[in-house]
């Protein structure tokens, strides 16, 4: 995107992945895979965090500055022991067929 | 049992966890993408309270309406209209275990309310006419260099984007 002269910022919440990637700029929030741009149901915490990476896409000048965010999920981080986490990375089969989140969706996109 | 040496003090290591579990199940190790070349960077045109601005979320996104994903390397891109009510936001991905709460908040992951917001008070130009978004997770690496980059290369071009906001899940 970038070669093709597109500016761009990642919204990352693994970061040893993003660091892999090397991506341009990026914004990390050390939250639990799943709520990147921020907690469910808290609208100020969701506005920080995606402004905070609108910010960083003129703040970050250097390429590959990721910039930790200081937004802690909880204050112990107890969300990252064994048995808080120990869902991580449960994959579903992979199959061929769409899988809707409710079998009305697929009624939806069906008969559409 | 994959988390035993985390410290909750520093980021998860999602890397070595996997390689340990896939080494633990007895698979191949699983092959991540690490960048051979440093990134480049392009600054933004003009003030972002000028751009158009793109979204892609990875979540596996739809609309109601819309086809969902499949899980066995999905590469196909859905176009969510910037319009779309967010209770009308669904997902569809392989790790269904991070959808918890994004399935009662799509903003968790696919933040939409937050960019209209910042539309309306001017902070950003405008919101591109759709949100993109595929299904992340894909173990072809050529599949998403050969097919879902150069789609998402021409959908931004059609968009006319001065800037993307990239959000993995």
């Amino acid at each position: 995107m970038e070669e093709a002269g597109i500016p761009t910022i990642v919204y990352g919440s693994a970061r040893d992945i993003l660091v892999a990637g090397r991506p341009p700029r990026a914004v990390f929030t050390d939250y639990p895979l799943g709520h990147s741009v921020g907690r469910p149901f808290d609208q100020q915490n969701q506005r920080d965090i995606v402004r905070a990476g609108l910010d960083a896409l003129t703040s970050i000048t250097e390429p590959g500055t990721i910039l930790d965010l200081p937004h802690t999920w909880d204050e112990l981080g107890a969300w990252k022991t064994t048995e808080n986490n120990d869902v991580a990375d449960t994959r579903s089969p992979r199959g061929d067929e769409p899988v809707y989140q409710v079998e009305s969706d697929r009624i939806a996109a069906e008969g559409g | 049992m994959s988390s035993n040496h985390q410290s909750v003090s520093e980021p998860i290591s999602y890397m070595a966890n996997i390689k340990e579990r896939y080494n633990s199940l007895g698979y191949k190790p699983y092959r991540w993408y690490h960048a051979e070349e440093p990134p480049a960077l392009t600054p933004l045109k003009k003030p972002l309270s000028a751009c158009r601005v793109g979204v892609l979320s990875t979540s596996g996104a739809y609309a109601i309406g819309q086809v969902a994903y499949f899980y066995k390397d999905d590469t196909s891109i859905r176009e969510i209209p910037k319009d779309t009510p967010t209770e009308n936001i669904h997902f569809s991905h392989i790790t269904e275990n991070y959808l918890v709460n994004p399935r009662k908040d799509p903003n968790c992951i696919f933040p939409i309310d937050a960019l209209r917001e910042a539309e309306r008070d001017g902070t950003i130009g405008e919101l591109a006419p759709s949100l993109l978004s595929c299904m992340g997770g894909v173990y072809s690496q050529r599949r998403i260099r050969e097919e879902t980059i150069p789609e998402l290369h021409a959908r931004y071009r059609a968009q006319a984007v001065d800037t993307v906001l990239l959000v993995p899940m």
